[in-house]
């Protein structure tokens, strides 16, 4: 048997406010194997961010262990956590976090100045890259001339430039409207029976009805943890 | 992530935001550029100074006869006839080590006149040892040398030909020297006024053997209204060779311990020197203040800089999300203020040495471009760049990706 891609176990994450001392998790234990479609549920103040910001190696448990891909990353510097999300995970954001007035290329191209790849074959991937979300013929536009289903899927095309196995989602339909949510959908979905490991954070059961496990947090905890059928989002146009 | 990239995106960066790289930068144009054009006005100031003093003369001293004192009263310098044709000669055979050219000078006032009219003006009487003193070359013509024993030839100033030949060139024609008949050789370089304000062209020169046969008989062994001019060998021998000759005409003259020299040495060296010290100063001063305003130029850069990192605070989140090290965050933001500062560097280069050209060109300075200031320029603000640019840089590196990512703009 394979190491699963995520494991994590007895993860707990404190953060000091003022005089007190909020848990966001509290000794979360859980694996994600490769390949797989999960979505984190949770209301506000759930956990379900900061799960996704240790998985995603945007944050360090306080106490617990972190395997991804096999490999210890709870004790890494900030540095070599970078070098880990570059390398390994794709974020795609609520709010697309693209860069201001740089075309979606340069946008794509970005994660791969990050590892040293020549201008050249950064291009190729890119335009590889945005052909595979289905943008076609706006490389040169600027988010401000995208719309906001494009935007997104210049995110997702970021998130896949790097070849990372894994995909982090942070409420990616949260401001879309629900035709444009449905086409976002079907990428991801797309992109799992591609082998890619999709992670969903949401708190929309029916952006969560897409994905085939579901895992949902309360309080810091894993209060659930169910597998489904998922529902099948087919991509239009 | 490689260097060229960096700079790369640090170009992209500064294009985007046009007019606030050109107000950042133009703090840095108008401190460097401030340096730049005081430091070459000084110099051309400074050099313009320096001229003045090598038309009167190259490592120049000027020994002339002491004044005589008869029941208390001072007669005045040259009152008293103390310099011989033998401490002359003594110069000339060398007997100072340090001194390298030796000319008698003698001048007298009186009349000159051309064919068409006449003038009043210096004549002097020398040897061609004067010439070299004086860094002086003929414009037209030729100049005499010592062979030429006592010839009947004259140079001219540009004034007395300007005055003597109107709209005729004067070379061979006949001139009357106090009633004598002399032809005109030669036409002197101009040279403008002396740094005591008298004309320099206003001149005539003729061979010393002429001058003593024809003008001044003088009085037997003494040279009597003359001085003789020496010259070192270099700037450094100056003081030495004053002392040197002081020595041997005192000891030549029969002077006790107890005598007052009967002869003086002028050291027009050492004026020159004070006014090259004075115009240093000036130049320094005027530099300094200079460098305040570059001083801040840089603060503005810094400025900016901390503002850029925080107007950009999500876009470093999101670099960081997809993989830019905080090393890779402070390359970028240190890189885009040195470039500002390089550029701004650059213009502000270009703006000086255009200030100083004005400058030159108001004030009739030589224009010199000060190339040892220009690297200084560039290196400080290049070195203001990194400086300046180091703390905003750090603070962005430092910047956690999940609140740069969540800030709100």
């Amino acid at each position: 048997m394979s190491t699963p891609l995520v494991e994590m176990r007895g993860i707990s994450r404190t953060y000091q406010m003022g005089d007190n001392l909020v848990h966001a998790l509290r000794n979360v234990s859980f694996t994600v194997e490769r390949g797989a479609s999960i979505a984190i549920m949770g209301t506000s103040g759930s956990g379900k961010s900061t799960l996704m910001n240790i998985m995603g190696c945007l944050d360090q448990p306080t106490s617990g262990e972190y395997l991804l891909n096999g490999k210890d990353v709870s004790k890494l510097s900030r540095s070599q956590l970078a070098d880990v999300r570059g390398k390994m995970i794709g974020f795609v954001f609520q709010n697309f976090n693209l860069l201001t007035r740089t075309t979606a290329l340069e946008n794509v191209e970005m994660p791969l100045m990050y590892q040293g790849i020549g201008a050249r074959e950064r291009h190729k991937r890119a335009i590889e890259a945005l052909e595979r979300v289905g943008l076609h013929g706006r490389h040169h536009h600027t988010p401000n001339q995208l719309s906001g289903g494009q935007q997104q899927r210049v995110a997702i095309a970021r998130a896949l430039v790097t070849s990372a196995p894994v995909i982090m989602a942070d409420e990616p339909t949260g401001n879309l409207d629900s035709r444009t949510s449905y086409e976002v959908m079907a990428i991801l979905q797309g992109l799992v029976d591609q082998g890619i490991t999709v992670v969903l954070v949401t708190h929309e059961a029916d952006i969560a009805a897409y994905a085939r496990r579901v895992v949902t947090l309360r309080d810091g905890v894993i209060v659930e943890d169910k597998t489904q059928e998922p529902a099948k989002a087919v991509a239009v146009g | 992530m490689n260097l060229f990239t960096t700079f790369l995106l640090s170009l992209r960066a500064m294009w985007r935001h046009k007019v606030r790289t050109f107000l950042t930068m133009l703090g840095l144009i108008f401190g460097i550029g401030t340096v730049i054009a005081m430091v070459a006005a000084g110099q051309g100031a400074r050099e313009s100074v320096a001229d003045v003093f090598r038309a009167m003369g190259t490592n120049l001293l000027i020994i002339s006869n002491g004044s005589s004192s008869q029941g208390g009263a001072a007669g005045g310098a040259g009152s008293r006839y103390a310099l011989t044709w033998d401490d002359l000669a003594a110069l000339e055979n060398g007997e100072v080590s340090t001194v390298r050219w030796v000319a008698p000078v003698l001048a007298t006032k009186t009349q000159v006149a051309s064919e068409e009219t006449n003038w009043n003006t210096s004549v002097t009487g020398t040897n061609g040892a004067y010439f070299k003193i004086k860094n002086w070359d003929v414009a037209e013509g030729k100049l005499f040398d010592d062979d030429v024993g006592p010839a009947k030839i004259a140079l001219i100033g540009k004034t007395v030909a300007t005055q003597l030949y109107p709209g005729v060139n004067p070379i061979g024609q006949p001139i009357r020297i106090n009633g004598q008949p002399f032809e005109v050789t030669g036409i002197l370089a101009a040279k403008g006024q002396s740094a005591m304000g008298q004309d320099q062209d206003d001149i005539v020169i003729i061979p010393l053997k002429t001058y003593l046969a024809k003008l001044d008989r003088g009085a037997g062994k003494y040279i009597t209204k003359g001085q003789i001019y020496v010259s070192t060998n270099s700037e450094n021998d100056i003081s030495r060779a004053e002392q040197q000759i002081t020595e041997l005409f005192r000891q030549r003259h029969n002077l006790g311990p107890n005598d007052e020299d009967d002869f003086r040495i002028r050291n027009l060296a050492e004026f020159a020197l004070r006014q090259k010290e004075s115009t240093d100063k000036i130049t320094t001063l005027l530099a300094l203040v200079a460098a305040m305003s570059l001083l801040v130029g840089g603060i503005g850069v810094m400025n900016i800089m901390l503002v850029s990192v925080i107007e950009r605070t999500r876009e470093i989140g999101i670099r960081m999300a997809v993989g830019a090290k905080p090393l890779d965050v402070m390359t970028q933001f240190l890189v885009e203020s040195l470039m500002l500062s390089l550029i701004g560097g650059a213009l502000g280069l270009a703006a000086g040495a255009w200030w100083a050209h004005l400058m030159a060109d108001y004030y009739g300075w030589k224009f010199l471009f000060p190339a040892q200031t220009a690297v200084i320029a560039f290196l400080v603000s290049s070195g203001i760049g990194v400086v300046f640019g180091l703390y905003p840089a750090i603070r962005a590196s430092l910047l956690d990706p999940i609140t740069a990512l969540r800030y709100e703009t």
